[in-house]
């Protein structure tokens, strides 16, 4: 019997309207866990260097996490992967909700989409009846009538629906994939468009095993009323109404203008009241007790969700106040757009004009008010017309496609935008992570270690004796000798680095949310979710032996493998370079080494691919063998004989 | 006319606006009703669900209470709060109107028990946000000879009712005599 996994992969091409379901290797939960992991290795398998995004080549995976429909609390993420066609690299996304857990239930553990519909069509999923069913009525739908005439017409009332909208369907680069209130950004959007899927329905109605039952239930039962008591759990954002951090420190319009003293204490209440009054609840995600969802009734506009910094980036764009975004946001929702890429672009577009890159030719009819332009290009850019053609590939892609226009886009890294923080001293951590991770968003990489040291030595004592999420005491010895947030040693950043990531790619894996788990850990350390208990909480459920070290091992082999596939379709050092003016005052030396440094300890070459030796060491031989056939990999690169070539070299200087 | 006698009355509480949509209770009833107790997770047999439309803003947990027969006619829609609902939102009726409350393997009804043997019922343990909590009220009332079916009898008068006394007897001969 197989515990936690389903164990079945639903394949289905559309373009051929072929469906399997085809049992699936037992052996990758050991290696590769599950979700975004064992979704990387069906890309790197079945989606060759040459395939572009929008082709009946790429896949589109949903992957369920190892854990979920067990009985662990606050797993519900689904991992979503394709090539983002943005980015042109691995697309790393997911979503709340209830999805993945349901089709656990319906006795998948993902579902492999190839090809391409010849008309819009939606894919219904009932335990082993799997069907393809036309989408023509669903036409321009937002996710709320799309889910309901879904679960009407299907008389399925208790089928989970993941949807995109009108954007998705015109293959806006920056749509999302929408499920309730919860969406999957970076890539799954434009794809399922491209693939004129959409939406997928499930209903499932089987048992999902445990290995060790009533020990695991016991546990999560525990666990569920702590999280829900827990303050270090969950979005604070949620009941914390200070938003002055992000209003005071990240940069509005274009990501250029701080307005350092911008909150107040009559702007709180004001906010507040409007939230408070427009708030129907705070829901929560699938076997989660948080309420991280706001979900709101605002006047003139549909019902919506939304979390955390999600209610601020459309008024930061358009310099204006919360109400400005919660008169935005139903519409948003229902047309299926990110909210980080898309305000960009679109401020991007407005400081184009601002400097007369783009002229009334380009834009007619563009209003005065900021407000306004904001409104009016995201509605041209979610139906692609005129200059929302082009505003609709992102900010990247637009820059070099408007003619002058490319010295004005300044926060992306690997094509796709930042969080728009401009900051004074480069900060070593971040640099390193800003730099390397190909998540192409900040809050999904770091996490555990925290932002900043802590001052009072008192303090920071207390934090350290309390601090069960650390997993080894090395981790708190760094942060009690921490002072200074830019004196840090290399070693220490590369091994914190090491740590956020690793616990990201337990997220990814087994279904866990970041608020419970990866991102939570670095706001006060009491977190519920760490490699202190995560490896028991997997061998309960599946039975597998694994303990810390292991845990850590597949974290590496799952990061390896990500960056792999990025390699072989053309990632290298160069393109781990964040935006040139994320800090003011950057130190080229210091950022050379912090990238040698890491390669190294990550065992990846000094041009960032893993090495022939750490890809036999983590298991992936067949990845070395790929890449160093495609050229891309030299055998020799970063072996003991290479290095000491090397150092002989510059020793006798070279010829 | 029988005598007025005072009875213990064990219930679940429901308080919507605590409902957070997560669905706890549908898992750990399943888990608890699992054989063995805990061994697997399948809210299609859990005997409490919550019907929920999120973008209703609809958040409903419903107990397996009565087994009827008959599915009622009821399509009424009720608004609270400008929010509709259907009158299947409020009903705990096992009935074939819809698909809830019935084994996805046997078809046949799950009946809430209040996890008799547990302090309080696992959906309430389950529920630390506070929407489902356990109530035991004292009331007066007639006192009546009240037949409290078990899982079994209920599987049984739900068979009846489907294929009717012969069939059921007639089956019962044919498989006994087997072996």
């Amino acid at each position: 019997m197989r515990y936690a996994e389903a164990g079945y992969n639903l394949e289905v091409d559309l373009s051929t309207g072929n469906i399997e379901r085809v049992e699936t290797d037992p052996k990758l939960m050991e290696t590769h866990l599950g979700g975004q992991g064992v979704n990387a290795k069906i890309i790197w398998d079945r989606v060759k260097p040459d395939t572009k995004p929008f082709s009946e080549d790429n896949l589109l995976i949903l992957g369920a996490g190892l854990l979920h429909a067990t009985p662990v609390v606050g797993c519900n993420r689904t991992s979503v992967n394709t090539i983002n066609p943005m980015t042109g690299i691995f697309g790393h996304s997911c979503m709340g909700g209830h999805f993945g857990p349901e089709l656990k239930y319906a006795g998948y553990d993902r579902i492999i989409i190839r090809g391409k519909a010849p008309k819009l069509v939606y894919l219904y999923v009932h335990n082993e009846r799997v069907e393809i069913r036309d989408a023509s009525h669903l036409a321009g739908k937002g996710p709320g009538e799309t889910t309901s005439l879904i679960r009407e017409e299907l008389n399925e009332p208790f089928a989970q629906v993941a949807c995109i909208g009108l954007a998705g369907e015109n293959k806006v680069l920056t749509a999302s994939l929408e499920h309730g209130y919860s969406s999957a950004s970076r890539g799954p959007g434009p794809i399922m468009g491209d693939k004129k899927l959409k939406a997928i329905a499930v209903r499932g109605t089987k048992d999902i095993n445990i290995a060790h039952p009533q020990e695991l239930f016991e546990l999560c039962l525990k666990m569920k009323k702590w999280i829900n008591d827990s303050d270090g759990c969950g979005d604070w954002m949620a009941v914390d109404e200070d938003d002055s951090f992000h209003h005071n420190n990240f940069a509005w319009g274009n990501s250029r203008t701080r307005i350092k003293n911008y909150w107040s204490e009559e702007l709180q209440d004001r906010w507040t009241r409007w939230k408070y009054d427009n708030m129907d609840r705070q829901a929560g995600c699938y076997n989660c007790p948080k309420g991280c969802i706001n979900v709101i009734s605002w006047p003139g506009t549909k019902r919506f969700g939304y979390k955390c910094y999600g209610k601020d980036t459309y008024h930061m764009a358009a310099f204006k106040e919360l109400d400005y975004t919660y008169g935005m946001l139903g519409q948003c929702l229902d047309w299926g757009v990110d909210s980080y890429s898309t305000p960009q672009a679109i401020a991007l577009g407005i400081e184009l004009y601002d400097n007369g890159v783009l002229t009334d030719q380009d834009i007619p009819n563009f209003p005065t008010d900021p407000g306004d332009r904001v409104k009016f290009l995201l509605e041209k850019i979610v139906h692609r017309e005129g200059i929302g053609d082009i505003l609709a590939n992102g900010s990247w892609w637009a820059s070099r496609m408007i003619p002058g226009a490319e010295s004005f886009e300044h926060n992306t890294v690997k094509k796709m935008e930042q969080l728009p923080i401009k900051l004074g001293k480069l900060n070593p951590a971040y640099y390193l992570m800003i730099a390397t991770g190909e998540k192409m968003a900040i809050t999904q990489i770091e996490g555990s270690f925290p932002q900043d040291p802590i001052r009072d030595p008192v303090k920071r004592k207390e934090f350290v004796d309390k601090w069960d999420a650390a997993p080894y005491q090395k981790f708190k010895d760094m942060f009690m000798n921490w002072e200074k947030r830019d004196q840090i040693s290399i070693e220490d950043t590369c091994a914190l680095t090491d740590w956020n990531e690793a616990m990201h790619y337990i997220d990814d894996s087994t279904g866990l949310c970041g608020f419970v788990s990866s991102f939570r850990g670095q706001f006060g350390g009491q977190v519920a979710y760490s490699f202190n208990n995560v490896p028991d909480i997997i061998h309960l459920a599946t039975g597998m032996e694994i303990d810390k070290e292991g845990l850590w091992e597949i974290c590496r082999r799952n990061r390896d493998l990500v960056r792999c596939i990025n390699n072989r379709l053309g990632m290298r050092r160069v393109d781990d370079d964040p935006p040139k003016d994320h800090w003011a005052v950057r130190n080229p030396e210091l950022e050379e080494k912090l990238l040698d440094a890491y390669y190294d300890f990550r065992g990846w070459t000094k041009d960032a691919i893993p090495t022939k030796a750490e890809l036999q060491r983590v298991g992936l031989d067949y990845v070395a063998d790929e890449l160093i056939q495609l050229g891309i990999l030299d055998p020799n690169e970063g072996t003991p004989a290479q290095e000491a070539a090397k150092a002989e070299e510059q020793k006798s200087g070279g010829c | 006319m029988g005598e007025k006698v005072k009875k213990i009355v064990k219930t679940i509480r429901v308080d919507l606006d605590k409902c957070n949509g997560c669905r706890g209770c549908e898992i750990a009833c399943s888990a608890y009703h699992a054989t063995p107790k805990y061994s697997a997770m399948n809210p299609s047999r859990s005997r409490i669900r919550v019907v929920m439309d999120q973008f209703n803003d609809e958040y409903v947990p419903i107990r397996a209470t009565d087994y009827a027969k008959a599915g009622c006619d009821g399509r009424r829609v009720y608004t609270i709060k400008g929010k509709k609902y259907s009158e299947c939102s409020f009903c705990g009726t096992i009935c074939p109107t819809r698909e809830m409350f019935f084994d996805p393997d046997s078809g046949l009804p799950l009946q809430c028990d209040l996890c008799a043997d547990e302090k309080e019922p696992l959906c309430v343990q389950a529920c630390p946000q506070g929407c489902l909590t356990f109530e035991e009220l004292e009331v007066e009332e007639e006192e009546k000879v009240e037949v409290k079916m078990d899982e079994m009898e209920l599987g049984m008068k739900a068979l009846l009712d489907k294929f009717g006394v012969q069939k059921i007897a007639d089956t019962f001969n044919r498989l006994s005599q087997k072996g």
